[in-house]
């Protein structure tokens, strides 16, 4: 039988309105990484040349990333969990739960403005932090690449309203620009 | 089209850029920067409005927010926006706006013979009169109280408009952008921080603009125009024009209404509004204060205004009063007669209680009082009552200054209630109302320039200390500090009808009427006389009122207590507050994998917990859903069917205490789970009812998946969440939710076996056994489980394969004579086979009552068991899941029905239970039901009657077991 054909939802998006431009992303492969009661992580995470991130932070090196998610949750992007991983932590692959969008330009922050309560000044969400959200009524992981760039996750099966909340607000803050 | 009343090259207003707009139809030209009600009264037009309950004509009264007088309704297409304030909506090329509350033309309200009736109208009038017969209220007078009495009207359309909302944070909101406001934000913004400026006009500069006088030697409005400046260039700094912050709320939060796009033609694209949530560490409240009028016979005819509304009308929009008189207890009301005065206007009388020297450029009356006006629909004469006698002065516009209320209404939001103040005779507000809200300047009775300037930088000074910031030593302004003296003066006592509340029409009577019939109490006057309960919430009248009472009742204000101010302050559309709420913005939508291929095939999709799912896969020649289900059960049952049952919420369980874990939360084991084989499970709550339902795998040795039913995943994930934290943290477990990580298909019949061959190599399963599966090269699972009676199974793959496999099973399907099924025939194969949903797990039933009390393991503890053992929960009488068979085949059943013993009435006290869920077998060819009978599991057999009230139902129906179909399950173990 031939093999099964991947759908990602919002492929190829690159959409620009006003000063803002929303993007398909594509994070790679994404796990969910809860250590154990008392069990340290970092030494397993060395390797890429991470370590488990404290609450709202990211961590970056040679292309993979971890992004804190929550309460003893960190989401591993961008690479294979190491195998010494798998003994110190639950690791549950999120590669497929989510879908990711990137929104960039002038006017990103307005435009999330729309829809997040969080507070986008980069006193209190600087670059390379990241927060457990929402967008709207969605729950949502945000993580901040840039002043100007942000990485936004929500389920996968709200892709079409993620993108429809986001291209409202960015026509809505476009609008404003006109005037 | 003349602006026969404008001043010659007064006002700041663009005369290059002329506006033409239309009020009731006929077209005026006013100039860019004019409100409606500027330009209108430019034009010479002073009659706006008429009044709420009498009809009475009215004109604008004051240049801002607060006016309670000119309300209209703008027309823009099917947009219609009725009670917008003439002083605030800004004149627009096209702008379409239209007098409300009125039948016929505005100048002839026939309407208006309520005023000649208003002996009968007085407060409380509807209550007494109205009361018999009863059954009137409703059908006869209030319709017709309602026609006559109110304000604007709605187009009746949905509205369409484009409407936002929007978060903001700062270190400081500064609220009013007059002279406190701009020094405030001034200094802040020079000490780094983050600064909020909002004001509700649409020019910054507050009185400045129209009454400041000269600060550092320059006019006013210069001064604010050079702040404004520096402000504007300041990156820590957002300056929020046309933006009301309309309430105070916990933790430094603050509503706020930004008139984005309603002062411009319609733009399809541009928000109307934006709801603003401002999250601002410190806030300084600068909001000014409200000039009060003075209660005298007939003071509430167009052309009577406050004496700062015509100061403003005459210096920023240029606009000639005619020849004013003005009436004023106070230094402030002088200060205008002389300020209008030096502007060229004709003061024909300045008239003032107080025993004031006669040393003006105009004629002073002191001593003396305001007894009455006259002129139908705009103000001719002013009866003055002094020393001399009595004088009928000609005048166009009167004046009213009866001194000035802090604009405080932001620090009783959160219930404080403020001091009196004798020496401006107002309210002031105390601190700490809010907090971390301070008033300052005018807001807190500083009425000076000079003070107010002082008073901005003293408390921004504070609030940035308070945030760690460091203030530079600031040299504040020169500028007039006028002491203010004021004697007060609340109501003129000449007899007639003299005006509190423009609004709502309520007089001095009324409120000596409210004292009289014992509504002593504010509270009570209040809404006994309807005063303060109009759009504007009583901000021109609230004082004044209570004064009256005061007096009626002996007592002085401070006893009086005034009312309580509640968010908003000003009117905020519900529309702003929903922004993108309408239809299906209300709640995201939750897509299949399957959904565009479904759709495809022509299924009416329904909603269910956000997830969008095919109720049926009509196919050629079926004409009702009834056909189409009626196939699909029998599709499954004879063959094959594939349904997408992704939307169940899954939850990966992990750790060496997983099992422990999950037997805390399920009632029934399931740590001795064998790896590769899954079980049904119950939740509890912690009340002993049960939560949800579903089935828990045993992935591998310390992993274990469990599904829940759709709508309770998030609930199940909290619970879970909520016992793991609660009562065993250190355990060794971890969860996470799936849902989203896993597409996953139901393939089920007779012909399952071989559909899921056609998709992968499937392995020799035992019922309720699990394993993994390679699904075309992907590495996916398989469980053997059935929701339908039948040989079933469900395979899983990563989401992103889930739009193919289904393609692909479909296919396998229908080579078999099978296809997909959907919502309406999954519902009928688990009712004939007495499958549970959260129909029947309602959040009121236990375990037992749902016959599966087995299922409460003996020989462990759990969630929820100790409730679920209380006596009311287990003692004989409750009612029991059991299934209903018409007598007659025939006859339909209906959820929602109510169960009564065959010869008894449909009465409450009769009721034996109800029907949870009904479906149209087509299996056994009859309408089969579940519900919940009083001792039902012991009536299997016995004749009862169905009674649905609401459809007219009456169906007898045989008490049987649940399980209609294959009772001992051997189709789905074969």
């Amino acid at each position: 039988m031939a093999d099964l054909k991947p759908t990602v939802p919002l492929a190829g998006l690159n959409e620009a309105i006003g000063r803002a431009r929303l993007a398909a992303l594509d994070p790679g492969r994404v796990t969910s990484v809860a250590p154990w009661p008392g069990r340290n992580v970092d030494a397993a995470l060395a390797p890429l040349g991470l370590h488990f991130p404290p609450p709202g932070t990211v961590i970056a090196a040679q292309g993979a990333r971890i992004a804190w998610a929550g309460r003893q949750l960190a989401f591993l992007i961008g690479a294979e969990p190491p195998a010494a991983l798998a003994g110190v932590a639950a690791l549950t692959d999120q590669s497929d739960g989510w879908v990711w969008v990137h929104l960039s330009g002038a006017d990103a922050s307005a435009v999330l403005a729309r829809l997040t309560p969080l507070d986008l000044r980069p006193s209190a969400f600087a670059v390379g932090t990241v927060a457990r959200t929402v967008i709207n009524h969605m729950q949502a992981l945000i993580l901040r690449g840039a002043e100007d760039g942000f990485e936004i996750a929500v389920f996968a099966s709200m892709a079409g309203t993620l993108h429809h909340e986001l291209t409202e607000a960015m026509r809505l803050v476009a609008a404003r620009a006109r005037i | 089209m003349t602006q026969s009343h404008r001043i010659p090259g007064r006002g700041q207003i663009d005369r290059a850029r002329p506006v033409r707009f239309r009020f009731d139809g006929t077209l005026y030209e006013g100039f860019q920067g004019d409100t409606l009600a500027s330009a209108l009264l430019a034009n010479g037009v002073r009659l706006m409005a008429r009044s709420f309950k009498y009809h009475r004509p009215r004109g604008v009264m004051t240049a801002g927010a607060e006016d309670p007088s000119a309300l209209v309704e703008v027309i823009e297409g099917n947009q219609q926006t009725p009670n917008v304030r003439a002083s605030v909506q800004e004149i627009y090329e096209g702008l379409e706006a239209r007098s409300q509350n009125r039948m016929g033309p505005l100048s002839f309200d026939l309407l208006a013979v309520n005023d000649r009736l208003s002996p009968f109208f007085s407060a409380g009038f509807y209550y007494k009169t109205f009361m018999w017969p009863r059954a009137f209220w409703e059908r006869i007078y209030e319709p017709a109280i309602r026609r006559a009495a109110g304000l604007g009207s709605l187009s009746g359309h949905h509205d369409e408009g484009v409407y936002e909302k929007a978060w903001a944070h700062c270190d400081l909101l500064v609220i009013g952008s007059g002279p406190t406001g701009l020094i405030a934000a001034l200094t802040a913004a020079r000490a780094g921080a983050d600064v909020i400026l909002a004001e509700d006009d649409a020019r910054m500069g507050g009185r400045l603009l129209s009454d400041g006088g000269e600060i550092d030697g320059q006019p006013a409005r210069d001064w604010a125009a050079g702040v404004l400046t520096e402000l504007a260039g300041l990156r820590n700094v957002r300056l929020m024009p046309r933006t009301a912050v309309t309430g105070a709320y916990d933790d430094g939060t603050f509503g706020a209404l930004e008139r984005v796009g309603l002062h411009r033609a319609p733009d399809a694209e541009l928000p109307r509004e934006c709801f603003w949530r401002i999250h601002a560490r410190r806030a300084i409240l600068a909001a000014g204060a409200l000039e009060r009028p003075i209660a005298h016979p007939d003071n509430d005819r167009p052309g009577v205004m406050m004496a700062s509304g015509l100061h403003s009308y005459v210096s920023r929009w240029g606009v000639n009063p005619g020849r004013v008189v003005l009436f004023s207890n106070n230094d402030s009301g002088l200060a205008t007669a002389r300020a209008l005065t030096a502007q060229g206007i004709e003061v024909a009388a300045y008239v003032d209680p107080r025993e004031i020297p006669v040393t003006e450029d105009f004629p002073v009356y002191a001593g003396a009082q305001v007894t009455g006006t006259r002129g139908r629909l705009g103000l001719k004469t002013v009866e003055v009552r002094h020393k001399g006698g009595t004088s009928q002065i000609e005048a166009r516009t009167l004046g009213l200054a009866g001194g000035w209320n802090p604009t405080l209404h932001l620090t009783c939001h959160m219930n404080g209630r403020p001091d009196w103040s004798d020496a401006i005779a107002a309210f002031v507000p105390r601190d700490g109302m809010v907090p971390g809200l301070a008033a300052a300047g005018a807001a807190r009775g500083v009425f000076s320039t000079a003070g107010c300037l002082a008073d901005g930088v003293a408390v921004a000074a504070e609030a940035l200390n308070a945030l760690g910031f460091k203030t530079p030593g600031a040299k504040i302004p020169q500028a007039e500090d006028a002491p203010y003296a004021i004697a007060p003066l609340w109501a003129v006592d000449a007899g007639g009808r003299a005006w509190l509340d423009f609004a709502n029409d309520v007089t001095t009577k009324d409120v000596k009427l409210a004292a009289q019939e014992g509504y002593a109490s504010v509270e009570h006057m209040k809404r006994y006389t309807t005063q303060g309960m109009a759009p504007d919430q009583g901000k021109t009248s609230n004082v004044a009122a209570l004064a009256v009472l005061a007096e009626a009742t002996g007592r002085e204000i401070p006893q009086t207590g005034t009312t309580t101010f509640r968010p908003p302050f000003v009117p905020v559309s519900i529309a702003a507050m929903g922004a993108g709420g309408r239809g299906q913005g209300f709640a995201p939508k939750r897509l299949l994998t399957s959904d565009a291929k479904t759709r495809a095939m022509g299924a009416p999709m329904i909603e269910a917990g956000l997830w969008y799912r095919p109720s049926y896969f009509p196919r050629a020649g079926e004409t009702t859903w009834r056909e189409a289900c009626d196939r699909e059960v029998t599709m499954v049952r004879e063959a094959v069917g594939v349904c997408d049952v992704s939307t169940l919420g899954k939850i990966d369980v992990q750790g060496a205490d997983a099992g422990r874990f999950l037997d805390l939360v399920y009632t029934n084991a399931m740590s001795t789970l064998a790896v590769g084989r899954a079980r049904y499970g119950l939740m509890l709550r912690e009340d002993g009812m049960v939560m949800d339902d579903g089935t828990c795998a045993r992935l591998g040795e310390g992993q274990f998946l469990i599904t829940t039913t759709t709508a309770a995943a998030g609930l199940v994930m909290r619970h879970m969440d909520f016992v793991h934290q609660a009562f065993c943290a250190d355990w060794d477990v971890r969860f996470i939710s799936v849902t989203e990580s896993w597409a996953q298909f139901a393939v089920a019949g007779p012909k399952a076996r071989a559909v899921l061959a056609a998709v992968c190599t499937l392995p020799d399963l035992p019922f309720m056994g699990c394993a993994p599966v390679s699904v075309g090269g992907v590495a996916g699972r398989v469980f053997r489980i059935s929701f339908s009676g039948e040989l079933g199974y469900e395979v899983a793959v990563p989401t992103r394969y889930g739009a193919a496999l289904f393609d692909r099973l479909l296919a396998a399907a229908e080579a078999e004579g099978g296809g997909a099924y959907g919502m309406e025939a999954l519902n009928v194969l688990r009712v004939e086979k007495g499958f549970l949903t959260h129909a029947e797990i309602h959040g009121r039933v236990t375990a037992d009552d749902v016959g599966l009390g087995k299922m409460v393991s003996a020989k462990k503890d759990c969630i929820g068991k100790p409730a679920s053992q209380r006596p009311g929960l287990t003692e004989a009488g409750r009612e029991q899941l059991v299934g209903l068979m018409p007598v007659d085949r025939g006859d339909s059943l209906s959820a929602g029905a109510h169960l009564f013993n065959q010869h008894d009435a449909p009465t409450r006290e009769n009721d034996q239970g109800y029907v949870t869920s009904v479906a149209p077998s087509a299996t056994l060819g009859m309408w089969l039901g579940l519900g919940f009978l009083k001792d039902g599991r012991a009536r299997h057999g016995e004749v009862i009657r169905l009674e649905d009230g609401l459809r007219g139902k009456k169906v007898r129906v045989r008490v049987v077991d649940p399980v209609f179909f294959d009772p001992d399950g051997g189709r789905m173990r074969g």
